[in-house]
């Protein structure tokens, strides 16, 4: 039989047993807010596709057609779709996972299980919809009759990159969100200025040289250039400092991200 | 099967009141504070004087469990019964000692927490399941039981925002229950379910106790507290006040209530009830009335502040709820003002009532009717013994008294055949 033993100030060791145990939960809490999410609607999970669709055409038209950005010889609209799918994925998932803790408040108050699973669960959940917007670029890919090069393959290397981001970030916001209700704020300022300081409806190559590096600071830079270079080819060059830093940013906010959680989450029963 | 289930040791908890607030209000309180006067805030902050109050919500709780047993935890409201709840259900992490629980643990301190209103029943079981740490196969494989126990199966593919609260606590408990636990933690859901549920539930409890394992069961029904459980331990201001057998920590339980425990029960402002004393027609102290009596209750406060015509509201509850009340929100009569120290009483004249135990509550509110100076709080309690036969009462049925509402008013028959009868109490007994 197993046998739980806690003590004030030392909780630690029995927390990743717990995690494993209840590992089925990440995907549980994901199902309930992926049925939830399109809930008494009419179109249904076709709203994953609709919505890029329509920011892709506003955004071939702004930043193509209007700003007459340069392409690089691929499709505007693929261009632009392979920044918004990683950009769609990351900052559904950083508000989402950020606003999870406080939505769930009813449970954090009443329930026990690893709150960092409610969090990441948050991350799945727009994960699934990356995925069905995913469809999207296949289909355009189609009308373009374009084939992706062989680094497609490493398309999930990146995918991982922006899932680490996500997780990271959202962590972070979500246990500051617990006692800081300010971030419910901040957040749709991250994402909506995001949008546009991120390489999302241009290439980042525009940005001038000197500037590059300071650009690449966004981790979102070097993701998304990956999902160009590796989807649409070598006329998107890998600005390899960029993939770097990103690499690097990723890296140092998912492990303080999980850390600082797991230092506030014993609190946040008492301050939610 | 005596093994040890849960050991508790030295368990505290404590809340820091003042810091908590300041989290919650956000940056903008501690911003405030220091753009008006920078160098007062950082000594206050070093010194730690920053509004930070210490609340010990448990202390120095020491005890320890054997499998099979069924202990009652009681206490009245703010006594630490939930705070060590949410400790053993590892809600919140202890300021200091330690505890120990052989077993799976499945705690039940809400009804339907853990569901999502948007879901159906059926989603809503394999979720709440999940959420305790039932692998889906295991729910899978209970999931005719829950059903069928929770007696749902025709709104199985209902959102549950549609379903009645009795259906709603039915599943919670059923989900809970099939678990399977080693211990059950359960606080004072059966309330909302209806009588014939709650006796399911105490009896599935029973059965969890009967195959060896432990349950914690928190309530303010004592019936329920004494049918279900041997053992009960009484919380008071954090701390274990007795812990024995049920009957006798019950009986302690109601006797703190009454005179001389010297306890004061707090309430907002500075208001605290010092003392309560029921006395009988003739003034005499009692606990125990016959039906008919005046039942009369004088209540000792003590007001730091003035407070200006405050509202008091006495209750008179039995085993089925609410019997009568003196509520001054209605009757309008109320007292000018409190200051220190000062009695105020009320007479229930010849009550009605068939023999059982009662509590007697007390709320206090502020002179706008709205703000609470007190929340209602049992204050006292009291038995009415009498024979059936004083009630007029000479079926054959008399054990089902237990089943009837406890207020009796005379009333009349009239039979087919032209008779009347009248039942009514014969002429009121002065003492037995």
């Amino acid at each position: 039989m197993n046998q739980l033993v806690i003590e004030a100030g030392r909780t630690e060791r029995q927390y990743w047993r717990d995690l494993w145990r209840y590992r089925e939960l990440f995907f549980f809490l994901a199902w309930r807010d992926f049925l939830v999410r399109y809930k008494q609607t009419v179109v249904g999970v076709s709203w994953s596709v609709i919505r890029p669709l329509l920011t892709m055409l506003i955004l071939t038209v702004v930043f193509g057609k209007l700003g007459k950005m340069p392409s690089g010889g691929s499709p505007y609209p693929l261009l632009v779709l392979c920044g918004m799918l990683p950009w769609n994925f990351f900052s559904t998932a950083i508000s989402d996972s950020g606003n999870s803790m406080v939505a769930n408040s009813s449970l954090i108050s009443k329930i026990y299980f690893p709150r960092l699973i409610i969090g990441v669960s948050s991350v799945i959940t727009s994960f699934v919809d990356f995925l069905i917007s995913a469809l999207l670029m296949v289909g355009l890919m189609f009308w373009y009759r374009f084939v992706p090069p062989v680094s497609a393959l490493l398309l999930p290397l990146f995918t991982l990159l922006a899932f680490g981001a996500s997780v990271g970030i959202g962590l972070w916001i979500a246990a500051l969100m617990v006692k800081y209700r300010d971030f419910r704020f901040i957040v749709p300022f991250i994402v909506q200025f995001g949008l546009y300081l991120s390489p999302v409806g241009f290439k980042s190559s525009i940005v001038p040289d000197r500037f590059r590096l300071l650009y690449s600071l966004n981790p979102m830079v070097g993701i998304i250039d990956g999902f160009r270079w590796s989807l649409l080819g070598a006329q998107n060059s890998l600005y390899l400092p960029a993939l770097i830093i990103s690499i690097i940013e990723v890296a140092v906010i998912l492990i303080s991200g999980v850390l600082y959680f797991r230092r506030t989450e014993r609190t946040f029963a008492d301050v939610i | 099967m005596s093994e040890t289930a849960i050991v508790i040791e030295n368990l505290g908890k404590r809340y820091v009141i003042g810091k908590q607030k300041q989290g919650v209000d956000g940056m903008s309180h501690i911003l405030e504070g220091v753009i008006r006067s920078p160098g007062a805030w950082l000594k206050l902050r070093r010194e730690g004087k920053l509004r930070q109050v210490d609340f010990w919500a448990l202390r120095n709780v020491s005890l320890s469990m054997n499998q099979g047993e069924v202990v009652g935890i009681i206490g009245r409201n703010g006594a630490g019964k939930s705070t060590l709840l949410k400790l053993l259900s590892r809600i919140t992490v202890p300021t200091e000692g330690r505890f120990r629980i052989n077993g799976r643990t499945a705690s039940l301190l809400e009804v339907g927490t853990g569901f999502h209103q948007e879901l159906t029943g059926r989603e809503n079981i394999f979720l709440n399941g999940a959420i305790m740490g039932m692998a889906h196969a295991e729910i899978a494989k209970k999931f005719d039981q829950i059903v069928d126990f929770s007696e749902i199966e025709n709104f199985l593919d209902t959102p549950v925002k549609r379903y009645s609260s009795g259906m709603y606590v039915r599943l919670a408990f059923a989900v809970a229950a099939h678990l399977e636990p080693e211990v059950l933690i359960v606080d004072e859901v059966l309330a909302v379910g209806d009588a014939a549920f709650q006796k399911k539930c105490l009896g599935k409890m029973e059965n969890i106790a009967q195959s060896g394992r432990t349950v914690l069961f928190v309530s303010h029904n004592m019936d329920a507290v004494r049918t279900l459980c041997q053992r009960a331990i009484l919380f008071d201001g954090g701390e274990i006040r007795a812990d024995g057998h049920v009957d006798t920590v019950v009986e302690d339980y109601f006797s703190r209530f009454s005179t001389s425990s010297g306890q004061q029960i707090r309430g907002a402002y500075g208001l605290a009830i010092e003392q309560v004393v029921l006395k009988n027609d003739g003034g005499q102290e009692t606990r125990q009335f016959c039906p008919g009596e005046d039942l009369i209750i004088e209540i000792t406060f003590d007001a730091q502040k003035c407070l200006e015509k405050p509202y008091f509201i006495l209750a008179v509850r039995g085993q089925k709820g609410n019997c009568f009340t003196a509520n001054m929100l209605l009757d309008g009569h109320r007292p000018k003002f409190l200051n220190g120290k000062g009695k105020i009483s009320c007479r229930f004249k010849s009550i009605p009532l068939l023999p059982q135990r009662y509590m007697v509550q007390l709320a206090i509110k502020a002179n706008n009717g709205i703000d609470v100076l007190m929340h209602y709080e049992d204050i006292g309690s009291f038995i009415v013994t009498a024979d059936l036969a004083t009630y007029g009462y000479k079926g054959e049925f008399q054990t089902r008294v237990s089943e009837a509402t406890s207020v009796v008013i005379p009333y009349e028959w009239q039979l087919p055949d032209g008779t009347s009868a009248t039942v009514s109490l014969s002429a009121p007994v002065s003492a037995i």
